[in-house]
């Protein structure tokens, strides 16, 4: 069976992550492609994913009444899309659709995080990176509220 | 001293040739020189007064081809009297125009550099003259390419040139907004994010940085993270003016009056005066 | 006494009398004689037709927010320091048309103004308005852009100058190294000299104007014990002067100084009325304001002097600049002391005390400036554009904060 242990090394953000820890988070790795209009996940269904993006754009849209989708967020290739989610099941708060081709790598957040619970070392380093993503996301997010084109 | 025969504050009346709606409130005008005659010459960057009959008078940036001086183009946004009355002038109306002013975009320095073109709302009309230019030239320049957002689809200033630029395989134009409505197949997010996306050496790079003051201060703040100096950061700053002299004092910044020391000025030299609130 | 021939620095003697003979000589030459006056129980600047219109016997008595002329026990005819008005006022005038346009058939025309044949003679210059006028000469004259109007009031214009006899009120003078001797830039320059029951003055030929214009007055060269009397008369201005503001590095200090809680203390006493700039013999800036007729058909263009401390000066679309009134007297002082150096290569502040005396809270650009000092020797102090590093906005800091 092909290992998906290069691909995920080749995202920013697993990046320099010792090749152990690759391993286990291969285990809950799986390729998967959007097709262009294809949604990742919708608003309220049930939220097990974590992706990575290697290829294409993804819109991140909330769906308003008589206006239809409004696009809040393109994210593209050495991005990636969606929560850790600890325990319990959760559901997704937006819309993601593929605005192109789209190859991601889908990370079952369940698996992942017993992993990490049971490895606490590979868990700092993702929750290091997934915090700085989150910071990264809550600036952009702030500069939007800002509507600085005035 | 320098010798000048002409009042600088007398405006020459000109003629609109052509006016384009660019968004639900910003137009571009052709002008030219009622009386004939060729123009004159600019540098990118540089600036005019546009003076309306009875209403009053406000710098707006040429936006036009420097190497064809004899169409001048500005895109106005009708946000005040001024702007609204020249918003509303229509082919064959006349307006004064007096200029061009200010120090310009460093485009001369620039063989060599990759250089970065960013540019959020109107202010892609300022840098434009600096991209024909750029674009003219191209070979003599390193990697070249614009980052460009606005608030929305909509609110997006000479579309058609830039699907024709984007169409070019020397240059890289990356367009972003902050919220779209269904059928925008392009980028949503902020300008400062999309600078991970250029392709540039730090070290030989030169960056033109044009747009409100916030969306340039985090601009400029990503360009430092990504190792260029701020030396090689040009920002366009914007203030009250109401000579283009440096006469009147309303466009002063601390020790520089923008309108004859700027509007462009290289990031080092003004950082601490533009990081400073109310001055 | 007889005209003698005199040179250029040459110090001779008028009495006093002769003045009226001085104000004819200019008049015939075309000159506009203005000069002190009184008008309405203030002293102002306006047109002489002869010597009974100068305040013969009047001195003033000036301090924060306070202005009353007052009656000398001398008939001196420059016994008073100086007024709310400047002599920026000819030459820069508060409001000027800069030209007329007409909107016809074939669109808009724009019409060049007229010529401004006016020229004036200045009778009784103080020496910081001396220095105040060459410090407009510089923002008028030196820089990129020329004022053409300025330009020719400036050049045409006669100076007779007046060395200070006593110290006004308000003035720090000695401390800006303006006056109170006027060390050039007019074309005469006095000193009012009332002694032994005489009256006479101890004039120095300032240029080859000045000196045409002597020639054609009784006058003769000055005696070593005149001079001496002069140099008194100077010397004790100078020891009287009450007030004095320490320049030391005072650009340097105001730009480490921006976020200085002073500037909180003096902005809840300043009324933003800008009196202060009005009354300035340096404050330049200005506005322009577009008028047009009833008919539509013709329009005017006014350049009018502006006032920093209004929230339009600094509007732009959407908003202002500085909105608060300690954004705007910081502006003001950090201009005038500070900024202005970078700019013109000179301060922006000839020590003439004037922002004092007509300020209507009495604000003291002296004690703000000392106020600003102490305070950081105590520790008071923040983030200014100096405060970080070199200063002067050049400084090449690196900044790696995310």
């Amino acid at each position: 069976m092909e290992t998906l242990e290069p691909v995920l090394a080749a995202h920013p953000f697993l990046q320099g992550l010792d090749p152990r820890h690759l391993k286990i988070i291969g285990e809950c790795a799986s390729k998967v492609n959007f097709s262009a209009g294809e949604f990742l996940f919708r608003e309220q269904d049930e939220a097990t994913n974590f992706y990575l993006i290697n290829h294409g754009r993804v819109a991140v849209e909330i769906f308003r009444a008589r206006r239809g989708p409004v696009n809040v967020q393109t994210l593209r290739e050495g991005e990636a899309v969606g929560w850790l989610w600890f325990g319990k099941p959760y559901h997704w708060h937006f819309d993601a659709r593929a605005v192109q081709l789209t190859r991601a790598l889908a990370l079952d957040v369940k698996s992942l995080m017993q992993r990490c619970d049971q490895d606490p070392q590979l868990g700092y380093e993702l929750m290091k990176r997934y915090a700085h993503m989150l910071a990264v996301q809550f600036r952009v997010a702030i500069l939007q509220l800002g509507d600085m084109y005035g | 001293m320098c010798s000048q025969l002409t009042d600088p504050m007398l405006p020459t009346p000109y003629q609109v040739l052509k006016r384009v709606r660019e968004t639900k409130d910003t137009f571009t005008l052709t002008l030219a020189p009622v009386k004939g005659g060729q123009g004159f010459p600019f540098a990118p960057g540089q600036f005019n007064m546009l003076y309306i009959f009875g209403v009053g008078e406000v710098p707006i940036s040429i936006s036009g081809d420097p190497d064809r001086p004899e169409k001048l183009v500005h895109t106005v946004r009708a946000v005040g009297a001024v702007s609204r009355a020249i918003c509303g002038l229509k082919k064959g109306d006349t307006l004064g125009v007096r200029g061009p002013y200010g120090v310009p975009w460093p485009v001369k320095a620039a063989p060599g550099y990759d250089v970065l073109v960013i540019a959020g709302g109107l202010g892609l009309a300022p840098v434009r003259p600096a991209v024909y230019h750029l674009l003219a030239r191209r070979p003599e320049y390193g990697n070249l390419e614009l980052i460009y957002g606005a608030r929305t689809p909509e609110d997006l200033v000479y579309r058609r040139e830039l699907s024709l630029w984007r169409g070019r395989f020397d240059f890289r134009v990356h367009v972003t907004v902050d919220a779209a409505r269904n059928g925008w197949r392009g980028n949503v997010g902020v300008v400062p994010n999309l600078i991970a996306r250029a392709r540039f050496d730090p070290e030989q790079t030169m960056a033109l940085v044009c747009g409100p003051g916030v969306m340039m201060r985090f601009t400029v703040q990503e360009l430092v993270n990504r190792g260029l100096k701020m030396e090689n950061i040009y920002v366009s700053l914007e203030r009250n003016m109401k000579c283009g002299l440096g006469l009147c004092g309303h466009c002063q910044l601390g020790p520089f009056f923008v309108c004859k020391d700027g509007p462009v000025f290289p990031y080092d030299r003004v950082r601490d005066w533009f990081l400073m609130r109310e001055v | 006494m007889r005209p003698a021939a005199s040179n250029l620095g040459d110090e001779v003697v008028l009495e006093a009398q002769a003045l009226q003979q001085l104000l004819e000589v200019l008049s015939g030459r075309g000159y506009q004689v203005v000069g002190p006056t009184l008008r309405q129980g203030s002293l102002v600047y306006d047109r002489l037709s002869s010597l009974d219109d100068l305040p013969r016997g009047w001195g003033d008595q000036q301090e924060g927010g306070f202005f009353r002329l007052r009656p000398l026990n001398e008939p001196a005819l420059f016994g008073y320091g100086v007024g709310q008005k400047s002599w920026k006022e000819f030459l820069y005038p508060p409001r000027r048309r800069l030209w007329p346009a007409r909107q016809e058939a074939h669109g808009l025309q724009i019409l060049p103004p007229g010529e401004d044949a006016v020229k004036f003679a200045f009778i009784g210059v103080h020496p910081c308005d001396l220095h105040a006028i060459a410090v407009q000469d510089k923002v008028f004259l030196e820089g990129p852009y020329l004022d053409l109007h300025y330009q020719a009031r400036r050049q045409s214009a006669f100076i007779l100058a007046v060395n200070c006899g006593h110290a006004c009120g308000t003035g720090f003078c000695v401390s800006m190294g303006t006056g109170p001797r006027a060390s050039s830039g007019f074309d005469l320059a006095l000193t009012e000299i009332l002694a032994e029951a005489r009256h006479y003055l101890v004039v120095t030929v300032g240029s080859e104007k000045g000196r045409q214009v002597i020639s054609q007055l009784p006058h003769r060269r000055a005696q070593a014990q005149e001079l001496e009397a002069a140099a008194k008369v100077v010397a004790q201005a100078a020891g009287q002067m009450g007030r004095s503001l320490d320049t030391t590095e005072i650009k340097a200090l105001l730009y480490r100084n921006y976020d200085n809680p002073r500037w909180d203390q003096v902005a809840a006493r300043c009324l933003t009325c800008g009196n202060c700039t009005l009354v300035c013999p340096t404050c330049f800036c200005h506005t322009v304001e577009d008028t047009s007729g009833l008919t539509g058909e013709q329009a005017e263009r006014w350049r009018r002097w502006d006032v920093c401390y209004t929230v339009d000066f600094s509007y732009l679309h959407g908003g202002s600049i500085r909105a608060t009134p300690r954004s705007r007297y910081r502006q003001w002082l950090t201009h005038k002391l500070a900024t202005w150096i970078d700019q013109f290569g000179v301060s922006g502040c000839v020590g003439c005390g004037r922002c004092i005396t007509w300020c209507p809270v009495a604000i003291d650009i002296t004690a703000e400036v000392r106020a600003i000092r102490e305070g950081e020797r105590s520790g008071a102090r923040g983030q200014g554009p100096g405060a970080r590093g070199q200063g002067a906005g050049i400084s090449k800091g690196t900044d790696k904060s995310n």
